[in-house]
């Protein structure tokens, strides 16, 4: 019969220790390094996207340009320093563990020490990650208090966003401003800080407000009054898109936020507040526009289309893409998307309006006049 | 104890008509039989929901891409979602539980062998239920077909309103029916562990696998309960004039969401409690160690099993909770990793002073421990609510929950078929093959998974059929979705080696991996009656007393 080591609870840990403090140390530095470049090999390879031409354009959660984003950003970097080191020290146990510990060729066929626990090791990996546990829970609720409970200033900025399938709804209550899909918000300067708040509401499903660069998603649900706001720092276009599957289309539910400086801020509030441009030279169209059932779904401010079912379009010629981002805003896009809206967005609500070529090309001259 | 067959007269050496063999298996209430029908239905299963992944994997591989429109991705991602959740990973643990607990508790079967066959027959044919969606789903409206509103199936989408047709209803009915499956066989476990131990065994001395599948039995019906409610009152409002959800009449969209986490939250603990059982069976025989810290694995085990039932709104941090409920819910979050990661440190206990042998059931357990290291990780950082902001609903929780299903639960499901495998067929798995299907397989698992992370942390939401060209989007995609194919051929190789074993593989004996559990004291396959006398234990490892009689377990615990 094979001698079986055996061992006491004591005797094990003894061992264990003696182990430990020789080969421990050389390898945890050896590993730590690994593992430090391997953990941040991941952050890193996403902060590098980053640094293109054009930084709006990638919405990466790290780039912060707003204060949420960057109370996010300073709470997840240090979480990521705790999950980074618990990553380094265990698995540098795992791989010391595999290579000291396996079967060599020449083993004498004995079976190692049966060690069944030891209660000091035991407890001391209890409560040192219930510590952890505790220095999390601090620094998170920390920052969930100051993001959710944020007072309103006087001077904020207040947008109303209704989630439609597949749209986004803007009015700016105290302003008289209805518009769809692109948002435009003044920069909040350190020293006139001027924050939007936006109130979030959904028409028809669940949807999420989601522009990583200037705050942590909120979703817009049905039948409830949800709450976030925004303070961008910088002026520049910000990319987003909806969060929370609605549908067919969610993919295309795009968002674009305009962060502008005051005046040009208050340029295009002015703006948005007249009634549509008259344009003569396009009644043709106008008429066409008044006469399908396009009014049923749209609106144009100061004619008798008030539909509230799709994009109010009394200013459509301001935006620069059409259903919700998923074409540029141009004559052949804007022709084809009342022609074939599959084309561009197959499974939105927009229905093919089935016109004749005059017709068509009538409606979308008096459409570009909508400025 | 005996291990001796006993002869059974006429034992079938004559060609039977396989109409007898159907029939046999159709109507079998052994559990050693219904073990191998769900492990088999499991295993089909997950090469369609694979394919549906791939479906999914090869529309995304490049911006605005057309391979399929968007209500097919749509219906793809939801039926992938629900296949593997619901008749891959529930099935193939409710199959290795079933064949295996009574074998290592010493008894004859499951207490209750007709309510285990007619479990096994609920979820089969719920599965059947859900696929034929894909023929019947246009109903009377001509509209619907598989269901496309995600596997939560959040209201109010899954109302009438927008939800025309019966995909919806294909979804609700046949994953309630299939619940019913799942509380019967959990019911089964239970009474199996706490009345049919063989003399000797008292709880403390009973294999972690037994206790694992007992708590994870727990915890289905607790969970499964919320979910069949809810079910139940979705079918109310599609049908007779409910509106507990119907948001146009005043119904709660949230309420769905917390019956459906109350169930979802604790159904991932469901999954991966016996992938822990699996690995605790495992590591000690491979490390030649028994486990560390037995108590304690059963203690944590429990932690688990009740804080499981308090995290649920982490999945909801993001529906505009107050700062008070979204701070519960983040402690909660962070305090079921504690012995969740006691319970690795346990696992690298047992190997430390061993003496490790890399057949391929370890080098699964490894990558079960490297990898559940990080998925747990991933996990505590979006227990932190406000980084949860910014990461739900993004390709960063797809990768999370990835990699603890794949990379935590099915490394553990590969090494369990390989550690098993020979016990159920009296044949060893292809070790060369194993290796093959090892190592391609972890490659495949870490480009797809590993660089998933980072499109969620650049902003690509989840559940989209195509998205704009952003930078590092297209090429990161790309990566995603080779991998996704190595790791299709990863499973080839092991389909065929479960099958090419099968016929020539080398004949395994009673005890091929000298172990230590009272499975490995019978035949390979077992007799249908399991043991020739009801053996009798004095400890934790019965095998190791009797291959060790001057130095038992008795012993020392």
């Amino acid at each position: 019969m094979p001698c079986v080591l055996r061992v006491t609870s004591d005797e094990a840990k003894y061992l264990i220790v003696m182990v430990r403090s020789e080969q421990i140390r050389k390898l945890l530095s050896k590993a730590a390094g690994i593992a430090v470049l391997l953990a941040g090999g991941l952050l890193a390879a996403s902060l590098c996207f980053g640094a293109s031409d054009n930084p709006s354009q990638l919405p990466s959660i790290f780039d912060a340009r707003s204060t949420p984003t960057k109370w996010i950003g300073h709470l997840s970097y240090f979480v990521l320093s705790i999950t980074g080191l618990i990553f380094v020290v265990v698995f540098s146990l795992l791989a010391y563990a595999v290579v000291k510990f396996r079967k060599r060729p020449g083993d004498d066929g004995r079976e190692p020490a049966q060690v069944y626990g030891s209660n000091q090791i035991e407890l001391a990996w209890t409560v040192i990650p219930i510590l952890i546990v505790v220095v999390l829970f601090l620094a998170t609720a920390r920052v969930i208090h100051s993001i959710q409970d944020a007072p309103k200033p006087e001077n904020a900025v207040e947008v109303a966003a209704i989630g439609h399938q597949f749209w986004w709804e803007f009015r700016y209550p105290q302003l008289g401003v209805v518009t769809a899909n692109e948002l435009h918000i003044p920069v909040s300067a350190a020293a006139h800080p001027m924050p939007t708040f936006l109130t979030l509401l959904s028409a028809d499903t669940d949807h999420s407000f989601w522009v990583p660069q200037l705050a942590g998603k909120t979703d817009l649900i049905p039948n409830r009054v949800n709450h976030m706001w925004m303070d961008p720092y910088q002026t520049g276009i910000f990319l987003g898109q909806c969060a929370q599957y609605c549908g067919t289309q969610h993919a295309k539910m795009l968002l674009r936020v305009y962060v502008e400086s005051p005046q040009e801020f208050a340029t295009w509030i002015h703006a948005q507040q007249q009634p549509a441009v008259l344009d003569e030279n396009v009644a043709a169209g106008k008429r066409v526009f008044e006469t399908t059932a396009c009014i049923n779904c749209h609106a144009v401010g100061g004619s008798v289309a008030d539909g509230r079912f799709g994009p109010d379009l009394t200013h459509l010629m301001s935006r620069q893409t059409i259903a919700s981002g998923a074409a540029e805003n141009t004559k052949e896009n804007l022709r084809l998307w009342i022609q074939k809206p599959d084309a561009i967005k197959p499974g939105s609500l927009m229905p093919a309006m089935q016109l004749s070529n005059a017709d068509l090309d009538a409606l979308v001259d008096y459409l570009e006049t909508l400025r | 104890m005996s291990s001796d067959a006993i002869a059974i007269p006429n034992a079938g050496t004559e060609a039977r008509p396989w109409v007898e063999v159907v029939h046999e298996w159709v109507t079998t209430v052994d559990h050693k039989r219904l073990g191998i029908l769900y492990m088999v239905y499991a295993l089909m299963f997950l090469v369609v929901g694979g394919i549906e992944a791939t479906i999914i994997r090869i529309q995304l591989m490049r911006p605005h891409n057309d391979f399929v429109s968007p209500q097919v991705f749509n219906r793809m991602f939801t039926m992938h979602g629900t296949t593997m959740i619901f008749f891959v990973v529930i099935p193939v643990v409710f199959g290795f539980a079933n064949y295996l607990v009574p074998l290592m508790i010493g008894a004859r079967d499951m207490a209750f062998p007709r309510l285990n066959a007619f479990s096994f027959w609920l979820t089969a044919f719920g599965g059947f239920l859900l696929y034929f969606s894909f023929l019947g789903g246009n109903g009377l409206y001509g509209a619907g077909n598989a269901p496309d509103v995600g596997w939560w199936a959040y209201a109010p989408l899954t109302s009438r309103a927008f939800s025309p047709g019966h995909s919806s209803d294909y979804w609700t009915i046949a994953l309630l029916v299939a619940g019913f499956g799942s509380i019967g066989t959990a019911v089964n476990i239970i009474a199996t562990v706490l009345s049919m131990r063989c003399p000797g065994m008292t709880l403390g001395r009973m294999p972690l696998f037994a206790w694992l599948n007992m708590f994870m039995a727990g915890l289905v019906i607790l969970a499964i309960s919320p979910l069949t409610a809810a079910q139940a009152m979705l079918c109310v409002d599609r049908y007779l004039g409910g509106h507990f959800f119907d948001t146009q009449a005043g119904g709660s969209a949230t309420l769905w969401m917390h019956f459906f986490w109350i169930f979802g939250h604790p159904e991932v603990y469901v999954l991966v409690i016996p992938a822990f059982a699996f690995a605790s069976e495992i590591i000690p025989v491979f490390s030649r160690k028994p486990i560390f810290g037995y108590p304690v694995m059963v203690g944590a085990t429990a932690c688990i099993v009740f804080l499981s039932l308090s995290v649920w709104a982490h999945h909801m941090f993001t529906i505009g909770m107050n700062s008070y409920a979204n701070s519960f819910f983040a402690i909660t979050t962070f305090a079921v990793g504690v012995p969740t990661g006691i319970k690795i440190f346990n696992w690298l206990g047992t190997m430390w002073g061993g003496k490790i042998q890399f057949k391929v059931p370890m080098l699964f357990c490894i990558g079960f421990l490297f990898q559940f290291l990080i998925a747990g990780l991933t996990g505590i950082m979006q227990g932190a609510a406000p980084f949860d902001w910014q990461l739900t609903g993004s390709y960063f929780v797809v990768a999370h929950f990835h990699y603890v299903i794949v990379g935590g639960i099915l490394f553990a499901l590969f090494a369990a078929f390989y550690y098993w495998y020979p016990k159920i067929t009296g044949r060893m798995l292809n070790e060369t093959l194993g290796i093959l299907h090892f190592c391609l397989f972890l490659i495949g698992f870490h480009l797809t998974f590993d660089v998933m992370h980072i499109p969620g942390i650049l902003g690509m939401p989840r559940r989209i059929y195509t998205y704009e060209p952003r930078p590092g989007w297209g090429t990161l995609n790309l990566i995603v979705t080779i991998g996704a194919f190595i790791q299709g051929v990863a499973m080839l190789v092991f389909v065929v080696n479960l099958v090419y074993s099968y016929f020539k593989g080398p004949k395994a004996g009673n005890d091929p991996w000298d172990a230590w559990t009272l499975e490995w004291s019978v035949s390979s396959p077992p007799p249908p009656y399991n043991f020739a006398s009801i053996p009798v234990v004095a400890s934790r490892r019965p095998l190791w007393d009797l291959k060790h009689p001057e130095d038992p377990d008795s012993r020392y615990e």
